[in-house]
Protein backbone atom coordinates (compact mmCIF):
# COMPACT_ATOMS: atom_id res chain seq x y z
CA UNK A 1 0.00 0.00 0.00
CA UNK A 2 3.29 2.38 0.19
CA UNK A 3 2.26 3.06 -3.70
CA UNK A 4 -1.22 4.11 -2.66
CA UNK A 5 0.01 6.45 -0.06
CA UNK A 6 2.53 8.33 -1.99
CA UNK A 7 0.34 9.02 -4.55
CA UNK A 8 -2.06 10.49 -2.19
CA UNK A 9 0.46 12.90 -0.63
CA UNK A 10 1.06 14.22 -3.72
CA UNK A 11 -2.76 15.80 -4.45
CA UNK A 12 -4.39 16.10 -0.89
CA UNK A 13 -2.34 19.34 -0.08
CA UNK A 14 -5.36 20.51 2.26
CA UNK A 15 -5.43 17.10 3.87
CA UNK A 16 -4.41 16.94 7.37
CA UNK A 17 -0.74 15.25 7.74
CA UNK A 18 -2.34 12.65 10.12
CA UNK A 19 -0.92 9.73 8.48
CA UNK A 20 -2.96 6.95 8.04
CA UNK A 21 -5.61 8.25 10.33
CA UNK A 22 -8.99 9.14 9.28
CA UNK A 23 -10.08 12.21 11.25
CA UNK A 24 -13.79 11.27 11.14
CA UNK A 25 -15.17 7.65 11.32
CA UNK A 26 -15.73 5.83 7.88
CA UNK A 27 -19.02 6.27 6.05
CA UNK A 28 -21.07 2.74 6.46
CA UNK A 29 -19.94 1.73 3.11
CA UNK A 30 -16.85 3.00 3.35
CA UNK A 31 -16.32 0.71 6.45
CA UNK A 32 -17.96 -2.50 4.70
CA UNK A 33 -15.27 -2.04 1.90
CA UNK A 34 -12.89 -1.89 4.53
CA UNK A 35 -13.73 -4.59 6.64
CA UNK A 36 -14.33 -6.89 3.47
CA UNK A 37 -11.31 -6.00 2.33
CA UNK A 38 -9.50 -6.31 5.44
CA UNK A 39 -10.77 -9.83 6.53
CA UNK A 40 -9.66 -11.58 2.73
CA UNK A 41 -6.25 -10.29 3.39
CA UNK A 42 -6.49 -11.86 6.58
CA UNK A 43 -7.54 -15.12 5.36
CA UNK A 44 -4.88 -14.84 2.47
CA UNK A 45 -7.60 -15.14 -0.16
CA UNK A 46 -6.23 -11.65 -1.60
CA UNK A 47 -3.47 -9.12 -1.32
CA UNK A 48 -3.57 -5.58 -1.19
CA UNK A 49 -1.57 -5.28 -4.05
CA UNK A 50 -3.02 -7.56 -6.62
CA UNK A 51 -6.57 -5.14 -5.88
CA UNK A 52 -3.90 -2.18 -6.22
CA UNK A 53 -3.05 -3.70 -9.82
CA UNK A 54 -6.28 -3.82 -10.81
CA UNK A 55 -7.38 -0.59 -9.80
CA UNK A 56 -4.49 1.05 -11.58
CA UNK A 57 -4.67 -0.49 -14.94
CA UNK A 58 -8.76 0.46 -15.32
CA UNK A 59 -7.60 3.74 -13.79
CA UNK A 60 -4.91 4.42 -16.25
CA UNK A 61 -4.31 1.61 -19.01
CA UNK A 62 -7.64 0.07 -19.88
CA UNK A 63 -9.83 2.57 -21.34
CA UNK A 64 -11.94 3.55 -24.66
CA UNK A 65 -8.27 4.36 -26.16
CA UNK A 66 -7.82 0.90 -26.76
CA UNK A 67 -11.34 0.76 -28.78
CA UNK A 68 -10.50 3.51 -30.59
CA UNK A 69 -7.40 1.45 -32.08
CA UNK A 70 -9.78 -1.22 -33.19
CA UNK A 71 -12.06 1.30 -34.74
CA UNK A 72 -8.84 3.03 -36.28
CA UNK A 73 -7.41 -0.13 -37.39
CA UNK A 74 -10.81 -1.45 -39.45
CA UNK A 75 -11.35 1.82 -40.58
CA UNK A 76 -8.39 1.67 -42.46
CA UNK A 77 -7.83 -2.69 -43.50
CA UNK A 78 -10.99 -3.83 -44.97
CA UNK A 79 -9.63 -7.22 -44.39
CA UNK A 80 -9.03 -6.61 -40.64
CA UNK A 81 -12.64 -4.99 -40.26
CA UNK A 82 -14.23 -8.37 -42.11
CA UNK A 83 -12.28 -10.54 -38.82
CA UNK A 84 -13.11 -8.29 -36.63
CA UNK A 85 -16.69 -8.46 -37.19
CA UNK A 86 -16.78 -12.09 -37.76
CA UNK A 87 -14.54 -12.65 -34.12
CA UNK A 88 -13.56 -9.62 -32.32
CA UNK A 89 -11.78 -11.33 -29.75
CA UNK A 90 -8.80 -12.79 -31.60
CA UNK A 91 -9.04 -9.68 -33.60
CA UNK A 92 -8.48 -7.31 -30.95
CA UNK A 93 -5.54 -9.82 -29.50
CA UNK A 94 -3.80 -9.66 -33.00
CA UNK A 95 -2.98 -5.70 -32.01
CA UNK A 96 -1.72 -7.01 -29.19
CA UNK A 97 -4.88 -5.48 -27.03
CA UNK A 98 -7.45 -6.34 -24.79
CA UNK A 99 -6.29 -9.18 -22.83
CA UNK A 100 -8.04 -12.66 -22.00
CA UNK A 101 -11.72 -10.83 -21.19
CA UNK A 102 -11.94 -10.00 -24.75
CA UNK A 103 -12.81 -12.99 -25.71
CA UNK A 104 -16.76 -12.36 -25.10
CA UNK A 105 -16.86 -9.24 -27.80
CA UNK A 106 -18.54 -9.00 -30.73
CA UNK A 107 -18.57 -5.79 -32.22
CA UNK A 108 -21.47 -4.45 -34.72
CA UNK A 109 -20.92 -1.90 -37.37
CA UNK A 110 -22.88 1.15 -37.93
CA UNK A 111 -24.15 1.60 -41.67
CA UNK A 112 -25.72 4.39 -43.47
CA UNK A 113 -29.40 2.39 -42.61
CA UNK A 114 -28.08 0.96 -39.39
CA UNK A 115 -27.27 2.73 -36.46
CA UNK A 116 -26.45 0.65 -33.71
CA UNK A 117 -26.93 1.28 -29.82
CA UNK A 118 -25.54 -0.84 -26.54
CA UNK A 119 -26.88 -1.29 -23.06
CA UNK A 120 -27.23 -3.83 -20.12
CA UNK A 121 -30.92 -3.86 -19.43
CA UNK A 122 -30.27 -5.97 -16.10
CA UNK A 123 -27.12 -4.34 -14.79
CA UNK A 124 -23.90 -3.02 -16.01
CA UNK A 125 -22.47 -5.42 -18.53
CA UNK A 126 -20.29 -3.75 -21.08
CA UNK A 127 -17.03 -4.52 -22.70
CA UNK A 128 -14.47 -3.72 -20.30
CA UNK A 129 -11.15 -5.14 -22.36
CA UNK A 130 -11.68 -2.33 -25.06
CA UNK A 131 -13.38 0.58 -23.49
CA UNK A 132 -12.70 0.52 -19.33
CA UNK A 133 -15.28 0.98 -16.93
CA UNK A 134 -18.90 2.16 -17.97
CA UNK A 135 -19.59 5.86 -17.15
CA UNK A 136 -21.96 6.53 -14.62
CA UNK A 137 -25.02 7.18 -16.95
CA UNK A 138 -24.78 3.47 -18.83
CA UNK A 139 -25.23 2.35 -14.93
CA UNK A 140 -28.31 4.26 -14.57
CA UNK A 141 -31.63 2.75 -14.31
CA UNK A 142 -33.20 5.46 -16.34
CA UNK A 143 -30.92 4.66 -19.18
CA UNK A 144 -30.80 0.97 -18.90
CA UNK A 145 -34.54 1.38 -19.21
CA UNK A 146 -35.34 3.80 -21.44
CA UNK A 147 -32.31 2.30 -24.30
CA UNK A 148 -34.60 -0.21 -25.14
CA UNK A 149 -38.30 1.19 -24.85
CA UNK A 150 -37.15 5.09 -26.71
CA UNK A 151 -33.72 5.02 -28.32
CA UNK A 152 -34.94 7.64 -30.89
CA UNK A 153 -35.60 9.91 -27.73
CA UNK A 154 -32.42 8.90 -25.63
CA UNK A 155 -30.02 9.18 -28.85
CA UNK A 156 -31.96 12.46 -29.31
CA UNK A 157 -30.67 13.61 -24.89
CA UNK A 158 -27.42 12.76 -26.36
CA UNK A 159 -27.00 15.53 -29.00
CA UNK A 160 -27.62 12.67 -31.87
CA UNK A 161 -30.50 12.96 -34.52
CA UNK A 162 -30.77 10.36 -37.16
CA UNK A 163 -32.90 10.46 -39.76
CA UNK A 164 -35.94 8.23 -40.27
CA UNK A 165 -34.99 6.23 -42.68
CA UNK A 166 -32.03 5.07 -40.45
CA UNK A 167 -33.06 1.81 -38.32
CA UNK A 168 -31.74 1.52 -34.85
CA UNK A 169 -30.52 -1.55 -33.49
CA UNK A 170 -30.44 -1.88 -30.03
CA UNK A 171 -28.16 -4.63 -28.02
CA UNK A 172 -28.63 -6.09 -24.70
CA UNK A 173 -25.51 -6.71 -23.55
CA UNK A 174 -24.49 -9.69 -20.99
CA UNK A 175 -21.92 -11.25 -19.20
CA UNK A 176 -21.42 -14.01 -22.12
CA UNK A 177 -22.11 -11.34 -24.84
CA UNK A 178 -20.42 -7.52 -24.85
CA UNK A 179 -21.05 -5.56 -27.72
CA UNK A 180 -19.14 -2.49 -28.55
CA UNK A 181 -20.34 -0.71 -32.13
CA UNK A 182 -17.93 -0.04 -34.54
CA UNK A 183 -18.79 3.69 -35.99
CA UNK A 184 -18.86 4.84 -39.43
CA UNK A 185 -15.76 6.78 -40.31
CA UNK A 186 -16.00 10.19 -40.91
CA UNK A 187 -15.78 11.83 -44.40
CA UNK A 188 -13.14 13.97 -44.70
CA UNK A 189 -10.36 11.52 -43.30
CA UNK A 190 -8.87 10.01 -46.53
CA UNK A 191 -5.28 9.68 -46.08
CA UNK A 192 -5.38 10.15 -42.12
CA UNK A 193 -3.10 7.65 -40.20
CA UNK A 194 -4.10 5.35 -37.80
CA UNK A 195 -3.40 7.69 -34.79
CA UNK A 196 -5.23 10.68 -36.69
CA UNK A 197 -8.14 8.54 -36.62
CA UNK A 198 -8.19 7.25 -33.47
CA UNK A 199 -8.25 10.52 -31.83
CA UNK A 200 -11.37 11.02 -33.49
CA UNK A 201 -13.00 7.70 -31.48
CA UNK A 202 -14.84 8.93 -28.16
CA UNK A 203 -16.07 6.51 -25.81
CA UNK A 204 -19.47 7.60 -26.44
CA UNK A 205 -19.66 6.60 -30.41
CA UNK A 206 -18.43 3.31 -29.97
CA UNK A 207 -21.46 2.87 -27.03
CA UNK A 208 -23.77 4.09 -29.77
CA UNK A 209 -24.63 7.20 -28.28
CA UNK A 210 -22.90 9.28 -30.59
CA UNK A 211 -20.82 10.00 -33.78
CA UNK A 212 -16.98 10.36 -34.05
CA UNK A 213 -16.02 13.31 -34.01
CA UNK A 214 -15.66 15.39 -37.23
CA UNK A 215 -12.39 16.48 -38.68
CA UNK A 216 -13.25 19.69 -38.10
CA UNK A 217 -13.96 19.45 -34.56
CA UNK A 218 -11.04 17.68 -33.65
CA UNK A 219 -8.61 20.08 -34.87
CA UNK A 220 -10.48 23.15 -33.01
CA UNK B 1 0.83 -2.63 -24.42
CA UNK B 2 0.11 0.55 -26.39
CA UNK B 3 3.00 3.58 -26.96
CA UNK B 4 2.60 5.73 -24.04
CA UNK B 5 2.51 8.91 -25.95
CA UNK B 6 -0.25 7.79 -28.23
CA UNK B 7 -2.16 6.37 -25.55
CA UNK B 8 -2.26 9.81 -23.89
CA UNK B 9 -3.36 11.49 -26.79
CA UNK B 10 -6.49 9.26 -26.96
CA UNK B 11 -9.90 9.08 -25.09
CA UNK B 12 -9.32 7.85 -21.85
CA UNK B 13 -11.96 9.05 -19.50
CA UNK B 14 -14.02 10.80 -21.26
CA UNK B 15 -13.97 13.67 -18.67
CA UNK B 16 -15.47 10.92 -16.05
CA UNK B 17 -13.21 9.81 -13.12
CA UNK B 18 -13.45 5.99 -13.07
CA UNK B 19 -13.79 5.43 -9.78
CA UNK B 20 -15.45 8.83 -7.62
CA UNK B 21 -13.94 7.18 -3.94
CA UNK B 22 -11.06 5.46 -3.48
CA UNK B 23 -13.88 2.60 -2.01
CA UNK B 24 -15.38 1.56 -4.87
CA UNK B 25 -11.88 1.05 -6.57
CA UNK B 26 -11.45 -1.50 -3.63
CA UNK B 27 -14.60 -3.35 -3.99
CA UNK B 28 -14.43 -3.66 -7.86
CA UNK B 29 -11.29 -4.70 -7.44
CA UNK B 30 -11.83 -7.75 -4.71
CA UNK B 31 -14.59 -8.55 -6.98
CA UNK B 32 -12.30 -9.03 -9.58
CA UNK B 33 -9.47 -10.76 -8.24
CA UNK B 34 -11.38 -13.13 -6.15
CA UNK B 35 -13.19 -14.43 -9.39
CA UNK B 36 -9.58 -14.64 -11.57
CA UNK B 37 -8.59 -16.39 -8.24
CA UNK B 38 -11.56 -19.62 -8.79
CA UNK B 39 -13.40 -18.34 -6.13
CA UNK B 40 -16.88 -17.99 -8.35
CA UNK B 41 -18.23 -18.28 -11.86
CA UNK B 42 -18.71 -14.35 -13.09
CA UNK B 43 -22.24 -14.66 -13.75
CA UNK B 44 -22.89 -15.79 -9.90
CA UNK B 45 -21.54 -12.66 -9.17
CA UNK B 46 -24.00 -10.90 -11.75
CA UNK B 47 -27.05 -12.53 -10.51
CA UNK B 48 -26.14 -11.33 -6.93
CA UNK B 49 -25.60 -7.58 -9.30
CA UNK B 50 -28.81 -7.22 -10.55
CA UNK B 51 -30.33 -8.63 -7.42
CA UNK B 52 -28.62 -5.60 -5.40
CA UNK B 53 -29.21 -2.73 -8.49
CA UNK B 54 -33.14 -3.88 -8.50
CA UNK B 55 -33.01 -1.46 -5.65
CA UNK B 56 -32.46 1.42 -7.80
CA UNK B 57 -32.26 4.10 -4.78
CA UNK B 58 -28.65 2.60 -4.02
CA UNK B 59 -25.52 3.93 -5.90
CA UNK B 60 -24.03 1.60 -8.60
CA UNK B 61 -20.79 0.49 -6.58
CA UNK B 62 -22.79 0.36 -2.94
CA UNK B 63 -24.77 -2.48 -4.57
CA UNK B 64 -21.51 -4.00 -6.25
CA UNK B 65 -19.88 -4.18 -2.59
CA UNK B 66 -23.62 -5.75 -1.86
CA UNK B 67 -23.02 -8.59 -4.00
CA UNK B 68 -19.68 -9.39 -3.51
CA UNK B 69 -20.66 -9.63 0.29
CA UNK B 70 -23.54 -12.07 0.32
CA UNK B 71 -21.81 -14.09 -2.61
CA UNK B 72 -18.53 -14.62 -0.07
CA UNK B 73 -20.75 -14.97 2.84
CA UNK B 74 -23.07 -17.45 0.89
CA UNK B 75 -19.36 -19.43 -0.54
CA UNK B 76 -18.97 -19.59 3.57
CA UNK B 77 -15.63 -17.68 2.67
CA UNK B 78 -16.26 -14.90 5.62
CA UNK B 79 -18.53 -15.44 7.86
CA UNK B 80 -21.72 -12.96 8.99
CA UNK B 81 -20.50 -12.43 12.60
CA UNK B 82 -17.04 -11.56 11.81
CA UNK B 83 -17.65 -9.29 9.13
CA UNK B 84 -20.19 -7.26 11.27
CA UNK B 85 -17.40 -7.03 14.65
CA UNK B 86 -14.86 -5.90 11.84
CA UNK B 87 -17.26 -3.43 10.32
CA UNK B 88 -17.77 -2.17 13.97
CA UNK B 89 -14.04 -2.34 14.13
CA UNK B 90 -13.27 0.56 11.65
CA UNK B 91 -16.76 2.85 12.20
CA UNK B 92 -15.45 3.04 15.74
CA UNK B 93 -11.33 3.79 14.32
CA UNK B 94 -10.41 0.79 16.31
CA UNK B 95 -8.61 -0.14 13.45
CA UNK B 96 -6.51 1.68 10.92
CA UNK B 97 -8.02 1.61 7.22
CA UNK B 98 -5.62 -0.29 4.40
CA UNK B 99 -6.27 1.54 2.17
Amino acid sequence: MSDQHTHDHGHDHDHDHDHGHHPEPPSDVEARALALESLLREKGLISGEEIDRIVSAYEHDIGPMIGARVVARAWTDPEYRRRLLAEAGPAVAELGLGGPSATNLTVIANTPEVHNLVVCTLCSCYPWAVLGLPPSWYKSPAYRSRAVREPRAVLHEFGLELPDSVRVNVWDSSSDLRYMVLPERPVGTEGWSEDELAALVTRDCMIGVARPQTPAAARS
Amino acid sequence: MIDRAVADSLPRKNGELVFEAPWEGRAFGMAVVMHDRGAYHWDDFRDRLIDHISNASTPYYESWLGALESLLLAHGMIEPEELDARVDEFKQLRRDPVF
